[in-house]
């Protein structure tokens, strides 16, 4: 189980999740600092280390739309968070499954700031309204590669099985 | 079963005789382009092979193309230091179409592969960068992808787990009116549509306003189709594509067309009547808040912004210098116009066109991205206001997250440089 900390609505853009100007900023090591920058107040808590990995940011429709930055995906990815949301823009969501990103297509989310929520495979259970919403689960070609472990370590195999003589 | 464009390609891509949307596929890429992000490339690139005894090594150097264009000359060490790591990456591996910062060759990265005929019908097209969807215009199936993504395509050469999108047709038709083109179309389709109204579909546009439509406005509306959350915009190759391909892009050889098949089947069916619209405006902080001008009218501007992947081309460039010619940008506005390459900043200076722009008291800047993503040049103060030709207005994209981003057609730009405020160029010129 794990709290809701920030709920965004609709259309979140990646300008909003990583500002353009922090862009000469690339390796997934220094890119958590500047997470959702422009909130200055939830980037200060992320920075001090307030919110504890696992807690969930609420998201509308088309969460993560916008530029194909992978940065948008690292810096969260950095702070450990889960996002779920009723849905993501394509570029986001590839990104998040290749680095590890836990994103979760629930159309139906119904959470506000301070719920406590729990994540099973098929289901978000908002455990403080006692609401149950449906989970969209990934195309199954994308678990291969949440199961190696990302995509570096499911292109590494594919290059290995490629490259051993048979 | 009749194919889509998207399919067709996709299907000839892996091999198979026939896809579907839906399917899932793991199409051979013929082209991956990056531009200063390569350096997130190089390191994810790297990664891959970490802990093998294998040699980091491109799948094929001749399909990779790395252009900067992003922070060009860079803003920054970190920066200057990221763009000499691709540079030498370049070397090593032997990348072939790579563009540094330079007036002759250089520019943005979706203008310098259709410039350099880079891009050909029917190719699979991958780019981090959203806007890699501007290459369907030469009738490609052409996406953005994230860094990671395309380490792994300069590993293997193909790109994987790609879902065939379905495919929304969209059917134009009409004679625009003075001063109205493709980026009013574009934006009224993304209005219609929502920002999320394509999302994982590819978008074909047919119709005999695309068929008289030029290369350079093809490359506006399929540049912003991923406004609409398209996975691609594509319009089918045809004459007009040969045209462009061998007379502005010096190709020679065969060039083959990609056509849908007439039973192809498609997610919905959408037609549009140009010949009634007028101007059109994205307005703050959404690419889908799309009014027609007259709702924004004397909306007052600080900065007008002519340029990008999507308006700093050459007939962009004309549009705005015939409204400025002989006339002075506003004492409180600051235009600033930006050729999407190096080659059209030539051809614009000799046609006259910076000149005039200049004359009118335009600051012409280099070639590149420049303030479209608020990175190095071209900021907004606190509680000011843009009207760009670029393509998004996202709360904080030109740099403050306290100012606004209208977006609009390089004629409107012009003509509200002008008076200082959003303006009709109907009404302006005359």
């Amino acid at each position: 189980m794990a709290k809701v900390v920030l709920k965004l609505g609709d259309d979140i853009s990646t300008d909003v999740i990583y500002p353009g100007r922090y862009m000469a900023t690339v390796l997934p090591t220094e890119t958590p600092q500047y997470a959702f920058a422009d909130m200055v107040e939830f980037n200060g808590a992320l920075k001090a280390r307030q919110i504890p990995h696992g807690s969930i940011i609420i998201g509308g429709n088309n969460f993560g739309c916008g530029s194909s930055r992978e940065q948008a995906v690292s810096t969260l990815k950095g702070h450990q968070l889960v996002i779920v949301a009723r849905g993501f823009a394509r570029i986001f969501l590839q990104n998040g499954i290749n680095l590890g990103l836990r994103t979760v297509v629930c159309p139906g989310i119904e959470a506000s700031e301070g719920d406590e929520l729990e994540i099973t495979e098929n289901a978000v259970v908002n455990k403080t309204t006692e609401k149950r919403f449906p989970v969209v689960p990934l195309p199954s070609a994308r678990q291969s590669i949440i199961n190696a472990g990302g995509l570096i370590a499911y292109t590494r195999k594919l290059l290995l099985d490629r490259r051993t003589p048979i | 079963m009749g194919m889509t464009v998207a399919e067709k390609i996709l299907a000839r891509a892996c091999g198979r005789t026939a896809v579907k949307a839906g399917d899932v596929v793991e199409p051979k890429v013929d082209l991956a382009m990056s531009h200063e992000n390569g350096a997130l490339v190089i390191n994810q690139f790297l990664e891959i092979y970490q802990g093998t005894n294998l040699q980091p090594k491109i799948w094929d150097p001749s399909r990779i193309s790395i252009i900067f264009d992003h922070r060009v000359p860079a803003e920054s060490p970190k920066t200057a230091t990221n763009q000499k790591k691709v540079r030498e990456f370049v070397l090593s591996q032997g990348i072939g179409k790579f563009h540094d910062i330079r007036g002759d060759i250089g520019g943005i990265c979706h203008q310098i592969l259709p410039e350099n005929g880079y891009v050909r019908p029917g190719f699979v097209v991958v780019g981090t960068d959203s806007h890699t969807t501007s290459h369907g215009a030469l009738g490609a199936f052409s996406f953005g992808i994230g860094a990671t993504e395309m380490a792994s395509v300069w590993a293997l050469g193909t790109a994987l787990n790609i879902e065939v999108p379905a495919t929304l047709k969209v059917i134009v038709k009409g004679k625009f009116k003075k001063f109205v083109g493709p980026k009013d179309l574009i934006l009224h389709l993304i209005g219609r549509l929502s920002a999320q109204g394509a999302n994982y579909k590819a978008i074909e546009f047919h119709g005999p306003t695309i068929r008289t439509m030029s290369t350079s406005g093809r490359l506006v509306i399929c540049n912003m189709a991923v406004e609409a959350g398209a996975t691609a915009g594509i319009v089918p190759a045809d004459k007009e594509t040969v045209r462009y391909l061998r007379a502005e892009a010096g190709v020679k050889g065969k060039i083959d067309l990609v056509t849908p098949d007439r039973d192809a089947v498609y997610e919905q069916v959408i037609e549009v009547d140009v010949s009634k619209l007028d101007s059109q405006i994205a307005c703050p902080h959404t690419v889908d808040n799309v009014k027609p001008i007259k709702d924004v009218i004397g909306t007052r501007i600080n900065q007008v912004v002519i340029g990008s992947c999507t308006n700093g081309r050459l007939d962009d460039l004309a549009v705005a210098a015939s409204i400025v010619k002989g006339k002075k940008v506003a004492d409180d506005v600051r235009m600033l116009v930006f050729p999407a390459s190096g080659r059209i900043y030539s051809q614009a200076l000799a046609k006259g066109y910076i000149g005039a722009l200049m004359s009118a008291g335009a600051v012409v800047m280099n070639p590149g991205c420049g303030p479209c993503l608020g990175i190095h040049e071209g900021a907004l103060g606190d509680g000011e206001t843009a009207l760009s030709t670029t393509n998004r207005n996202f709360k904080g994209r030109m740099g403050n997250p306290n100012s606004q981003v209208y977006l609009s057609s390089p004629a409107v730009a012009a003509a509200s440089a002008l008076k200082g405020c959003i303006t009709s160029p109907r009404k302006g010129t005359r």
